[in-house]
Formats: C-alpha cells, sequence, structure tokens
C-alpha cells in the first residue's frame, strides 16, 4: 500500500529542522524513570550498557589476574589454595572470553553498524533489549557462583573427563556450561541484528563497495557467530545432559568419546579467536586513514582478506588438538591451513603499513594504541606460526609459552584495538573528548607493561613452567622471572586503572567534542555527539566510501518518511536501492520479561530436566506478548 | 552538517514482502544457525558410528513405520504449506486463515508419530552415546515442530482478529512458511541417518 494523501501532513519533507527534530524526538525518545530503563530499545543505549558491563568484567577479570601473579610471585606461595586458585583461573579465562571479549566487539557494533550505515536503529531492536539482558543475567550467575565458592573450576574450555559426570560432581562445571547458554544465546541474537542492519537497513547509495571496513568487519564477525556458535551450545548441551540425565556422548565406557568434546570446542574456539580479532581489524583499519590523511590503501584487498580470515578460521580447530594423537595426515593438513591464514593477516598489515607510509600520521592516542596493535600482534602471530608446527607445539604445549602466545594474539590484536577504539568513538558516544596527555600514559603503562608481563612467559615456557599450576617448587629455576611478571603486571595494571580514571573523569569535565572532532569521513561523524535518539534528522544519501568528504561539507539526505511512527529506509541488498519505508518497533517492556523467563529456564534446567517443559511456558508467553501487535502506527502498512 | 535533499520516498510502500523484509532475512539467519546446528548433530552422529566397532551400539535399527510415516506427513504438508504462503502473497484473508487452521493439523499429526518414534528406537537415552544421540536428534527436530506448530497457533489466532487483514501479517504467514519448510527440509537428513544409515 502506498502512503494514504491523509498522512502527508506527518511526513518530514516540509518541516524546518527545529519542528522535524522535536518531532523525532517525541516518536523516538526513551521515556525518562523506571520503566523506560527496562523498555528501551534504543540501539545507542542497549549499546553503551553492554559496553559499561562488558568493561566491568574486563577489570574484574583483571583484579583475577593480579590474584593469580601474587600467588605466582614466589615458589610455594600461600596466599591462595589449589582449589581456589582453580576457579581463579577458570574464572578469568571465561569472563575474559565470554563476558568480555565476545559482547564488548559485539558492543561496539550494536553502537556504530546503524550510525556507520545511516540508520535510525538496529534491526529488532527489541531482540537487542533481550540480548543485552540475558547476557547481564549470565554474567551475575558466574560472579555468584564464585562468591559462593563454587565457581567452575575445570578451565575455561572445560574439558570432558575432567568436567564430566565422574571427575567433577557438584554443579560447578554445570554453571559454566549454562553461562555458555546465556552468553550464546546473547551473541546469535546480536548477529542476527547485524547481519540483517547491514543487509537491509543501509543508506540509500551505500552499495557493498562503499560500505566502510568496521561494518564489513562485524558483518563477518556475525557470520561466524552464527556458524560457529551452535558448536559450543551443542557441547555444553551436551554436557549438561551427560551429567545431569546420564547421556553418554563423552563416556568412553559406553560409545561415547573424550576428543568429541575437543573437536566441538574447538570448531568453535578457533572461529572465536577471529570473532574476537576481526572488528578489532574493522577498528584499526578505520582509525588509521582518519588520522594519516589519506583513505585506506587496498580497501578491496582488505575486506577480502576479512572474508578469506572468516572463511579459513573453520579449517584450523585441530592446531589445538596436537598433542592428543590424531592421525598425521590430519595433523599435516591443519599445519597448513594454520601457515595459510598468515597470508591474508600479511595483507591486512601491509595495507595498514602502506597507509602509514603514503600518509602523514598525527600521532594521537588512537594512533599510539594502532601501533602498538600492530607491533604486539605481528609477534603474537609470529609465535603463532611456530606454534603450528607440530613438533614445536608437542614440546610447549600447556606450558607457559602457549600463554604468552595467545596473550600477545588476545590482547595486542583485541584490547590494543579496542583502547585505541575508544579513544577515538568516546567523542561520539559522551560528547566528550578524552584527555590527550593522560592517553599517552594510558598508552604508555599499557604497552610497556603488556610486554614486560607476558614476553618473560615466552621464556619460562620454554624453561618447561606449565600453565595452570597454582604453585611451584623453589628449586625450579622460574622464581626469578615470576617475580618479574609480577611486578610488571602491577604496570600493565596501573595502566589500565588510569584509563579508567580517564574514562570517567571525561564524561563530565572532558572537552566538548562537536559533531567531528577528527575530521573523519564514515557517516556517524555526520550527526551530534552524543547523537539524538533518531540518530540522523534526515536519513543519509551515499555517493562514494567517504561521504563525510564528498559535496563540500554538505550531506545529501533523504526526505518523505514519517513523524508520528518510527520509520527508518530498507534498502537493496547489493545496491542499496530505497525498498520501503519500514517500521521500527517502539519500546517495549516484555524483551525485559521475556529474558527473566529465559534466565529462570536456564538456571532452573541445571538442577531438574523438567525445567525446559515447564520453564519453557512462560517463555512462550512472554515472546507472544512480545510479538502481539498492540495497535500503533508501528502495525501499519 | 548543513544538508541538500537528493532523494523524496513518500511514494515508497510502508512494508515490502519476501526479500525486501527485515523479518525474511532475520528468518533465514535463524534457518542458519539452527542449520549449523542439525548440521553438527548429524556429524556427531557419524562421528561416534565411526568410533564404534558396531553400530547401532547394543540395539537393532529403529523400527521404520512410525518415522517413515512421520516423513510422509511433513513433506505432503508441504502441498497446504506453499499454498497459504501463495495465498498470503495475494492477500486472500478467509484463504489464509482455513489454510493456517490445516497447517496446525499438519503441525499435531507429526507429534503423534514422534511419540511412537522414540518408542520404535528400542534404545535409551543413557544405555549409551548411539542411544544418546538418536534421543537428541529427534529431541532437537521435536523441539523445532513444537516452536513452529505454536508460531502457527499464535498467528492463526492473529489472522483472525482485528490486527488480521494487514501487509506486515501477510508477511508473518510467509515467513512462518518458509519456516515450516526449513523444518520439513531438516528432517529429511536426519531420517536417513537415524532410520537408513543404520542398515546400511
Amino acid at each position: 500500500m502506498m502512503g494514504k494523501e491523509s498522512s502527508r501532513p506527518l511526513l518530514d519533507t516540509d518541516l524546518d529542522d527545529v519542528v522535524l527534530e522535536a518531532r523525532l524526538a517525541k516518536t523516538w525518545e526513551t521515556p525518562t524513570g523506571f520503566w523506560g530503563i527496562f523498555a528501551t530499545v534504543d540501539h545507542k543505549i542497549i549499546a553503551r550498557r553492554y559496553l559499561a558491563t562488558a568493561f566491568v568484567f574486563l577489570f574484574l577479570g583483571g583484579l583475577l589476574a593480579l590474584a593469580m601473579r601474587l600467588q605466582l610471585s614466589r615458589p610455594e606461595a600461600r596466599f591462595i589454595g589449589p582449589d581456589r586458585y582453580n576457579q581463579i583461573f577458570t574464572m578469568h579465562g571465561t569472563n575474559m572470553m565470554f563476558l568480555f571479549a565476545v559482547p564488548v566487539m559485539e558492543a561496539v557494533a550494536i553502537y556504530l553498524v546503524p550510525l556507520m550505515v545511516g540508520t535510525r536503529n538496529i534491526a529488532f531492536p527489541r531482540l537487542n533489549a533481550y540480548s543485552y539482558w540475558v547476557f547481564l543475567f549470565g554474567g551475575i550467575l558466574l560472579w555468584l557462583s564464585f562468591a559462593l565458592d563454587t565457581a567452575p573450576d575445570v578451565g575455561w574450555f572445560a574439558y570432558v573427563p575432567l568436567a564430566g559426570p565422574q571427575y567433577s560432581p557438584g554443579k560447578r562445571a554445570d554453571l559454566w556450561a549454562q553461562m555458555i547458554t546465556f552468553t550464546e544465546v546473547a551473541a546469535l541474537a546480536v548477529a542476527v541484528e547485524i547481519v540483517v542492519t547491514v543487509f537491509k537497513q543501509r543508506a540509500p547509495g551505500m552499495s557493498l563497495d562503499r560500505i566502510p571496513v568496521l561494518v564489513w568487519a562485524m558483518l563477518v564477525m556475525s557470520f561466524l557467530v552464527i556458524l560457529a556458535m551452535p558448536a559450543i551450545m551443542f557441547a555444553s548441551s551436551t554436557l549438561i545432559l551427560d551429567r545431569l540425565v546420564g547421556t553418554q556422548f563423552y563416556n568412553p565406557a559406553k560409545g561415547g568419546d573424550a576428543l568429541l568434546w575437543q573437536h566441538l570446542f574447538w570448531f568453535f574456539g578457533h572461529p572465536e579467536v577471529y570473532i574476537i580479532f576481526i572488528p578489532a581489524v574493522g577498528m584499526v583499519s578505520t582509525i588509521l586513514p582518519t588520522f594519516v590523511g589519506r583513505p585506506l590503501f587496498g580497501y578491496l584487498a582488505l575486506v577480502s582478506a576479512l572474508v578469506a580470515t572468516g572463511i579459513l578460521s573453520f579449517g584450523l580447530w585441530v592446531h589445538h588438538m596436537f598433542v592428543v594423537g590424531l592421525p598425521r595426515v590430519g595433523e599435516s593438513f591443519f599445519t597448513a591451513s594454520s601457515m595459510a591464514i598468515a597470508l591474508p593477516a600479511g595483507v591486512q598489515i601491509f595495507c595498514w603499513l602502506a597507509t602509514l607510509w603514503a600518509g602523514r600520521p598525527v600521532f594521537k592516542t588512537p594512533v599510539l594504541f594502532v601501533l602498538g596493535f600492530i607491533v604486539t600482534f605481528v609477534m603474537g602471530g609470529l609465535t603463532g606460526v611456530m606454534v603450528a608446527s607440530v613438533p614445536f607445539d608437542t614440546q610447549v604445549h600447556d606450558t607457559y609459552f602457549v600463554v604468552a602466545h595467545f596473550h600477545y594474539v588476545l590482547v595486542g590484536g583485541a584490547v590494543f584495538p579496542l583502547l585505541g577504539a575508544v579513544y577515538y568513538w568516546y567523542p561520539k558516544i559522551c560528547g566528550r573528548m578524552m584527555s590527550e596527555r593522560l592517553g599517552r600514559w594510558v598508552f604508555g603503562l599499557i604497552f610497556v607493561g603488556f610486554h614486560l608481563t607476558f614476553f618473560p612467559m615466552h621464556i619460562l615456557g620454554l624453561a618447561g613452567m606449565p600453565r595452570r599450576v597454582y604453585t611451584y617448587q623453589p628449586e625450579l629455576p622460574w622464581a626469578g622471572l615470576n617475580l618479574f611478571v609480577s611486578l610488571s603486571s602491577l604496570i600493565l595494571a596501573t595502566g589500565f586503572l588510569l584509563f579508567l580514571i580517564d574514562a570517567l573523569r571525561s564524561w563530565r569535565h572532558g572537552r566538548p567534542a562537536g559533531s567531528n572532532p577528527w575530521g573523519a569521513s564514515t557517516l556517524e561523524w555526520a550527526t551530534t555527539s552524543p547523537p539524538p535518539a533518531y540518530n540522523f534528522r534526515r536519513i543519509p544519501v551515499v555517493s562514494s566510501l567517504t561521504p563525510l568528504l564528498d559535496n563540500d561539507g554538505e550531506l545529501t539526505v533523504a526526505a518523505g518518511l514519517r513523524t508520528d511512527r518510527r520509520e527508518l529506509l530498507i534498502t537493496s541488498v547489493v545496491e542499496a536501492l530505497p525498498q520501503s519505508r519500514e517500521s521500527s518497533p517502539r519500546n517495549s517492556i516484555w524483551p525485559f520479561l521475556a529474558s527473566i523467563a529465559t534466565s529462570i529456564l536456564f538456571v532452573w534446567s541445571i538442577f531438574s530436566p523438567w525445567a525446559v517443559v515447564w520453564g519453557a511456558i512462560p517463555v512462550a508467553l512472554a515472546l507472544i506478548a512480545w510479538f502481539w501487535p498492540k495497535g500503533s502506527p508501528e502495525d501499519e502498512s | 552538517m548543513k544538508e541538500r535533499i537528493v532523494l523524496e520516498t513518500s511514494r515508497l510502500p510502508l512494508h515490502a514482502m519476501g526479500m525486501a523484509s527485515p523479518t525474511w532475512w532475520g528468518t533465514c539467519a535463524f534457518m542458519l544457525i539452527e542449520g549449523s546446528g542439525f548440521a553438527l548433530a548429524i556429524a556427531v552422529y557419524l562421528y561416534l558410528m565411526s568410533l564404534a566397532p558396531h553400530w547401532p551400539i547394543g540395539a537393532p535399527p529403529p523400527d521404520l513405520w512410525a518415522g517413515t510415516w512421520l516423513t510422509v506427513v511433513l513433506v505432503i504438508s508441504v502441498i497446504p504449506n506453499v499454498l497459504v504462503s501463495r495465498w498470503a502473497e495475494s492477500r486472500r484473508l478467509r484463504r489464509v486463515q482455513i489454510g493456517l487452521l490445516v497447517m496446525i493439523v499438519f503441525g499435531i499429526a507429526p507429534l503423534v508419530f514422534r511419540a511412537f518414534e522414540f518408542m520404535a528406537l528400542h534404545i535409551n537415552w543413557d544405555k549409551n552415546a548411539y542411544g544418546s544421540i538418536v534421543w537428541v536428534l529427534l529431541g532437537l527436530h521435536t523441539t523445532h515442530i513444537l516452536t513452529d506448530l505454536v508460531d502457527t497457533i499464535v498467528l492463526t489466532c492473529l489472522m483472525f482478529s482485528r490486527h488480521g487483514d494487514n501487509t506486515r501479517r501477510y508477511g508473518d504467514v510467509q515467513d512462518n512458511s518458509l519456516y515450516w519448510n526449513f523444518v520439513v527440509l531438516t528432517w529429511l537428513p536426519i531420517y536417513a541417518c537415524i532410520y537408513w544409515v543404520p542398515r546400511l
């Protein structure tokens, strides 16, 4: 049905800017007050919550790391007992991977993707709200269990048979498995939203070759989530079944197999690394051009490399299992594929170096983090090529060499770009700049602290120190380096503390940013900082990869949308030609209530299989109430 | 920033169907998630089979009749399902309502056969890994049927309500049909896996 003539006065076409902004604000704003908090579906508010929650988990996980460093600072220390230590290293890994790294990257996507593609809200905004609450409750569940001394103690990958019913009685492993369910449901929901936002809600004219690299990166990440996370959900669910109702998936005595767990876990676990790393590639590729004053070198090569990395990441999982005794041919294949993924990574690195080389870099804090990222990630990549070789891996498997390697890759490859991204986009999100002076200190402390903490771990690993030991004997030659590592970790922690202080202080007292403080070229900078509830007064129309550099500071836009209901433009997948004026759902309390019903089901099912039957009823009722039309203008068609 | 209007969109429809609709793509994305889950479950079945000296372990192959009848019912259900989708496309409310009622029957019928299928396996989930994986395969697909049945029932109520005659609802009916086709399609490899692979 075409827009009726009677609805013409409600269109934005002839309104002047002030009236238009007032009308859009009335339609899109989140009401203040108690229920507004739980009912909002604004992607920016939800992304801010996601970011804040993920950073809280980062700092909590950092405190756990410091506790471990305290215990390991000298031989036979007695600060932490072996059982608590098992819980702490399990919590540290689980928390950092599932409650920090993946959610924080998705949070960045939730905030930036709708702005960068020039739309007014994420696709399926209520699902987005639901995903946040589910994630939050999953995180609270894990940390509550830690507070009650019943936290999982089986490592972040919870290998069977240790995590199985025979060797881990009690509910610790179940809590780990169910925390997985919480976070994966949340992650999958966000992935679907991102895919549909990128496919269908891009600004008119933003054809595939004009999509910002960060948006490409988030799209590839979302597909990795969609294809990889079912594996870990299958694994964790069957683990709970083995423990609760006596299925025999992982029991070799009854036809099951312990290695099946490792296959399932790493079929998810390796793409997981790229779920974290690929968004970081997008961040770096967005930050660099802004500060070197020239467009990114090799857009096509970079995007192709992103996609190639995503595909190859599914062919690597067995390199985590080189010492379990698989057939030699299989191992050789996975050695080859592990080395092959260095190729697209190399393409990315050379594109960035070329961008830097050909431009005039201005070394602001975000660029410092990018440089720190390149140095650190290349070092992590080199040890990665080393452990891709089976004989070498056999020597260093389960030693601190591997601990050093994956911290170089994960912290160097994802946390450095993320911190750079925080300094870069903080002005957009909060409307104020972070401190450049403090930022340099933050970078210096974190960069130096990181390398002093983690580089010696390579040596400790080569000297034979195993992972996950709660202490070591004085006659072993590890004490000196361990003390050095523990002291260095204080430098690293100071850097993060300073970062926290800078972020909190700038929130109130930072210099006002204006809409585009860096002179950047992508659409999120076309609107005010922070953006209004409706993101853009009028939907932008795009004719290049750098829409803000075209037309001498003028923004080409579309008109003809309604202002009395939440409306945005749907465009075609390839060319982004306008297809319809689709509505976007209003605020609703039902996603929150559905997430509570879901949480009850999940927690209950740790204790009884009947929870799946009876607990599903409130979930179904909440979902029906969520989707049932309420007769709002958004339902018109 | 200063703005210049270069595109007029007021003539665009307020909702579009099929590939122009975000919910269509959302449904596809969820099908991709569930499809990966089913593919993995089948891979696990074949993996466990490759380890076992005899397959099935400790039980005869499942009886064929219940599963085969269910397969026949599911395949036949595609015909009314496609019809409902077409009627929804041409916005014929009365036919859509009747078609959805038929689809509810086609959602319940497989569940009856499914109850017998669990018995036809001749093994419990806790006896060995073979029992575990066939129960999980059947259980997963039963959840699939149940989810779509509840969805169809709610949608039927909606189509009989004052909210029914709306392009948006017709789009929902189409997406629901798309999802049911997926439910049928995923069953075929699972059926082959549970009933015919042990007979090879």
